[in-house]
């Protein structure tokens, strides 16, 4: 096999053997691997990485997968700002698409450039030497022609591999033209990995003959070029071990592998199954939420409407006609459309209808970081309306987390006559792992709060309420219930528009109360980790990952938290200050300035609350928050401290 | 729309709600008109939904017995286009004035005829804004005087008709608030019409626009200012319906008949229902100075409706896959793999 640069067999032996021979241990299987595919955006380093991941998937690995792209569609090919990258983590324990990868794929010198930040000390790089060209290298601002001197890479750790002349060679008979020949370099990526990682092809074969079952063609040169990847690893490597992944015993079921917004989708249509109410969705495309969008539109083919309206506002308040009228409704965006949409969901709480708000939070104020992910719309969703103006907030957990979540917003909604802001982040609405697909049974009936004949007869009003101060719906064609509803105060015995101020008053405290009865009817608040330690880690919506690892770590190594996570926000659960309270120090790890941290420290008076912050875009790393949390252990008692992401209030 | 069999009079369509307008403001009028023309239309009050946004107009839904919403400022068209996309078989209005509709709420406005829901819009114009006590709003005339202009407006004003006309919409109908009979009229077939339809109400704010459409409602003016337009009829106005609308080059003109030699013959007929809109678009921009302003049904031309379209696309699809539920559609069009040897096979 020709090599160009000065990569040879025994430097790329030397990288595999540096990464099986782990500190201490000698065994060719692993725990859990993360490997980080990069490339131009059209390079299909996604596709690539999910074929990977589920093939790992089936064979019994856990899964976790981030994407990690630019705001810019198609930015200059071979660009620094062009790079996206796809990281999966599979194996045993798996939580998080991992801090850094064992092994990084970089399809160009810009991926390469861009992506060594996120490889592990020791970890290798695979990556194709044929785009080393002096254009390449220029368009990848590299100020000399030897790109791995340039950025410090020990060449023992990097496998040069000519993947161009590989894949031409490969497919020269094929008769496709050179566009579509180029097309197929993630597959001889893909290829490689399964050798390294010890990975038949045949079952990576069969995932493709099902993919392109209707391109025969196409998965003849998938195939044919997966091989050659393969065999250029076993042949230029033969004298070297590969190793396995190891896997568990999960619930026995059928599996897919889903990303949050899919999920998300997903868990409405259940809730709209489940409640008998048919769904709709009004909307608007924003990044990164669209993707809902995209789901419901094509589940026309379960009933589902889904209408793209000409705005923010419209698409929320085209929810409200259609929850009004009776359906499932919701509205899907992120943090700039979660503003645009305040004074509807207001317009909801008043009226009190059910009504489901996703925010998929991203990178703020403003357009901020479109495509990268945040925590910082806690606050907005709390109390961002005008007035007096309580509702129900829900925080997803993870990618699969988020189709029980939004499930739950759509039961507390319905059962409850309320809007549900659902909290997501770009990180978990693009992550993706793998997941049960529910049976008929695995979730509950949603029982929607309709106003009955008899009560009709007995003279109901729109705003009488059951014990739990919930209102009925009465649905559009019911004949004797015709009612107007609106935004303005009504009187709390007749239901007539009221400007009494004591009335005002009592209406006011009415609503703030139903949603505090939601309490009774959500789980308690969950205690992990080592329940009997003084300190516990607090964490609420995407971060859940990052933190039951961290948790975890801490623990085996000596430093005793508790972890608690919170997915019900608004109310909070009813035993959550309690178990809080339990605890000498309470460190709240989120991707904000501390928001959560300082709506905890609301409801608990005199006490502190420590803080781990981080707004950079990107997730936490499981490290950051281990050192964070350390660092309060260590007898640090609040300011900031030595890396700057850690502080604490005094109450 | 369903209608039923069953007589309804107007009562049956009216709240126990005392109605709280001014005295002498239009908007009595068209209430009273409403229930009129509901009773007459045959549909139901439990199918029938009435959608206001804010403003003096906007209160109407409190005095109707129909199911209602009384919504927020400028949205009433998104949300009945959520109620009607949602329940097809529900019949819906939408009350909004000038400035709800074509100021704040604008863009759901050219969206919704764009989009040709089959809501019926009725456009309350006074030209005022009212409810905030005088200012201007987007159908004020150039230079008007009004507490947000002491010294005039300096820019000019919406034609309605012309914003529908630019969303490409197919009903647009025309009447004046004591016009009763018209507007009765224009209500109904807004109502028959299967689409997005626009009644443009002229209607007078006895307190801070007094007289602004009096040049074409007094009894004296009325006659030679307006021309009611009907369905395949000679566009013949004036006391004695001495006058007619003539083709004159690209636009139209106003003659006598008997004069200059104009005869009856060159009188043109009025056809709302051709798709060309250019003739409506001429007809609906007289504005009663040197052609008289045109009322009754302008436009009426039928084309597929947005909540229909959804609903056959549903049923289209649905029946193409025929999948039972949820999880039936992941097992067939996600890649799944088993795990334990009771669970489904792929």
């Amino acid at each position: 096999m020709p090599h160009r640069s000065g990569a040879s067999h025994s430097e790329g032996d030397a990288a595999k053997t540096q990464l099986i021979m782990l500190p201490g241990t000698n065994v060719k299987t692993l725990e859990r691997v993360v490997i980080r595919f990069s490339g131009d955006s059209g390079d299909g380093m996604q596709l690539a990485g999910n074929i990977f991941s589920n093939v790992s998937a089936g064979e019994g690995s856990q899964i976790s997968t981030f994407p990690d792209y630019p705001a810019e569609i198609r930015a200059p090919q071979g660009s620094l700002s062009g790079v996206s990258g796809f990281q999966v983590n599979v194996g045993k324990g798996v939580h998080t698409p991992g801090d850094e990868a064992d092994v990084l794929v970089a399809m160009n010198p810009a991926a390469l450039k861009t992506n060594l930040r996120y490889l592990k000390p020791g970890g290798i790089i695979i990556c194709d030497v044929d785009t080393f060209r002096p254009a390449d290298l220029k368009k990848a601002e590299y100020a000399t022609d030897d790109p791995v001197a340039e950025l410090g890479i020990d060449p023992a750790r990097i496998m040069l591999v000519p993947m161009t002349t590989l894949l031409k060679h490969t497919l020269k008979d094929s008769g496709m033209d050179p566009k579509s020949v180029m097309k197929c370099k993630n597959m001889l990526a893909l290829g490689l990995i399964c050798w390294l990682f010890d990975s038949p092809v045949e079952s990576v074969l069969r995932k493709l003959e099902k993919k392109f079952a209707k391109k025969p063609a196409v998965y003849e040169a998938n195939a044919k070029v997966i091989r050659a990847g393969w065999d250029y690893g076993h042949n230029t490597h033969s004298s070297m071990p590969t190793y396995r992944i190891e896997s568990e015993a999960v619930k026995p079921g059928t599996y897919t592998d889903v990303n949050g917004n899919t999920a998300t989708a997903w868990g409405l249509i259940m809730a709209s199954e489940k409640s008998g109410r048919p769904l709709f969705l009004g909307s608007y495309p924003i990044t990164p939420a669209t993707d809902i969008l995209h789901e419901l539109a094509k589940r026309k083919d379960l009933g589902v409407k889904a209408c793209q309206m000409e705005d923010e506002i419209a698409g929320v308040c085209s929810a409200i006609g259609a929850s009004y009228a009776g359906h499932l409704a919701v509205t899907s965006t992120s943090g700039p459309g979660l503003a645009l949409k305040s004074e509807g969901i207001g317009l909801a709480v008043m009226a009190e209808l059910p009504l489901v708000v996703i925010d998929v939070q991203r990178g703020g104020p403003s357009t901020g970081l479109p495509t990268k992910t945040e925590q910082t719309d806690l606050m907005q969703a709390l109390y961002g309306r005008n007035g007096e103006s309580p509702l129900c907030v829900l925080a997803a957990a993870s990618p699969t987390d988020c189709f029980t979540m939004a499930f739950e917003a759509a039961r507390i909604a319905i059962e409850h006559m309320t809007p549900v802001i659902l909290l997501t982040d770009a990180f978990i609405a693009n992550g993706s792992s793998a997941w049960r697909v529910p049976e008929e049974e695995d979730y509950p009936e949603i029982r929607p709060h309709f106003v009955d004949a008899s009560r009709l007869e007995q003279g109901w009003k729109p705003f009488d309420r059951d014990e739990n101060l919930v209102r009925y719906w009465a649905v559009p064609g019911t004949p004797g219930a015709m009612h107007r509803v609106g935004g303005l105060e009504k009187d709390i015995r007749t239901s007539a528009i009221s400007t009494d101020g004591k009335n005002h008053e009592k209406m006011v405290n009415i609503r703030r109360e139903k949603i505090a009865r939601i309490a009774n009817d959500i789980p308690e608040l969950q205690v992990a980790g080592n329940p009997d330690a003084d300190t516990i880690l607090v964490g609420w919506g995407g971060t859940y990952g990052h933190l039951y690892t961290a948790a975890e770590e801490l623990n085996a190594e000596g430093c005793d938290v508790a972890f608690a996570h919170f997915r019900y926000i608004n109310p909070l659960p009813k035993n959550a200050l309690e178990v809080l309270s339990r605890y000498r120090r309470v460190i709240v790890a989120e991707l904000n300035t501390g928001q959560f941290a300082d709506y905890l420290q609301m409801h608990l008076p005199g006490r502190r609350v420590d803080r781990i912050n981080k707004v950079e875009g990107q997730p936490f790393m499981v490290r950051e928050i281990v050192e964070g949390v350390k660092s309060f252990l260590g007898g640090n008692e609040g300011s900031i401290n030595e890396t700057g992401n850690t502080n604490s209030n005094e109450a | 729309m369903e209608t039923t069999e069953k007589q309804f009079v107007p009562a049956d369509f009216k709240s126990e709600q005392s109605v709280r307008w001014c005295p002498g403001c239009g908007d009595h009028a068209i209430l009273n008109v409403l229930h009129k023309a509901m009773a007459d239309l045959g549909v139901a009050p439990e199918k029938t939904a009435v959608i206001s946004g804010i403003g003096c107009s906007s209160r109407l839904p409190y005095y109707m017995n129909t199911y209602g919403m009384h919504t927020i400022h400028g949205r009433a068209a998104a949300i009945a286009t959520g109620l009607k996309t949602a329940r097809p078989d529900m019949t819906v209005w939408q009350i909004s004035g000038d400035g709800d509709g074509l100021a704040i709420g604008g863009n759901h406005f050219i969206h919704a005829v764009r989009r040709n829901i089959d809501i019926n819009i009725l456009l309350f114009n006074n030209k005022i804004y009212g409810l905030t006590k005088g200012q201007y709003s987007p159908t004020s005339d150039r230079g008007a005087v009004t507490k947000s202009s002491p010294y005039g407006t300096t820019e000019d004003p919406f034609i309605p008709a012309e914003l529908v006309f630019g969303a490409r919409g197919n009903f647009f109908a025309r009447s004046i608030d004591i016009a009763l009979d018209t507007t009765k009229e224009v209500m109904l077939a807004a109502a028959r019409h299967h689409g997005a339809s626009v009644v443009e109400v002229l209607q007078n704010c006895v307190i801070f626009n007094n007289g602004s459409h009096s040049f074409l409602s007094d009894k004296e003016r009325r006659d030679e200012h307006t021309i009611h337009l009907r369905q395949g009829e000679k566009m013949l106005f004036g006391k004695e319906m001495e006058r007619g609308l003539v083709q004159d080059g690209f636009g139209l003109k106003a003659v006598k008949i008997g004069e200059d030699g104009w005869t009856i013959d060159d009188v043109l007929v009025h056809d709302a229902t051709t798709p060309t809109n250019f003739l409506h678009q001429q007809l609906a921009m007289m504005d009663g100075h040197e052609l008289p302003l045109a009322i009754g049904v302008i436009r009426d031309v039928a084309s597929p409706t947005y909540e229909a379209e959804v609903e056959a696309q549903v049923e289209a699809v649905k029946g193409k896959k025929n999948f039972r539920n949820l999880r039936d559609m992941i097992l067939s069009t996600s890649e799944t793999w088993t795990v334990g040897g009771e669970a489904e096979k792929e």
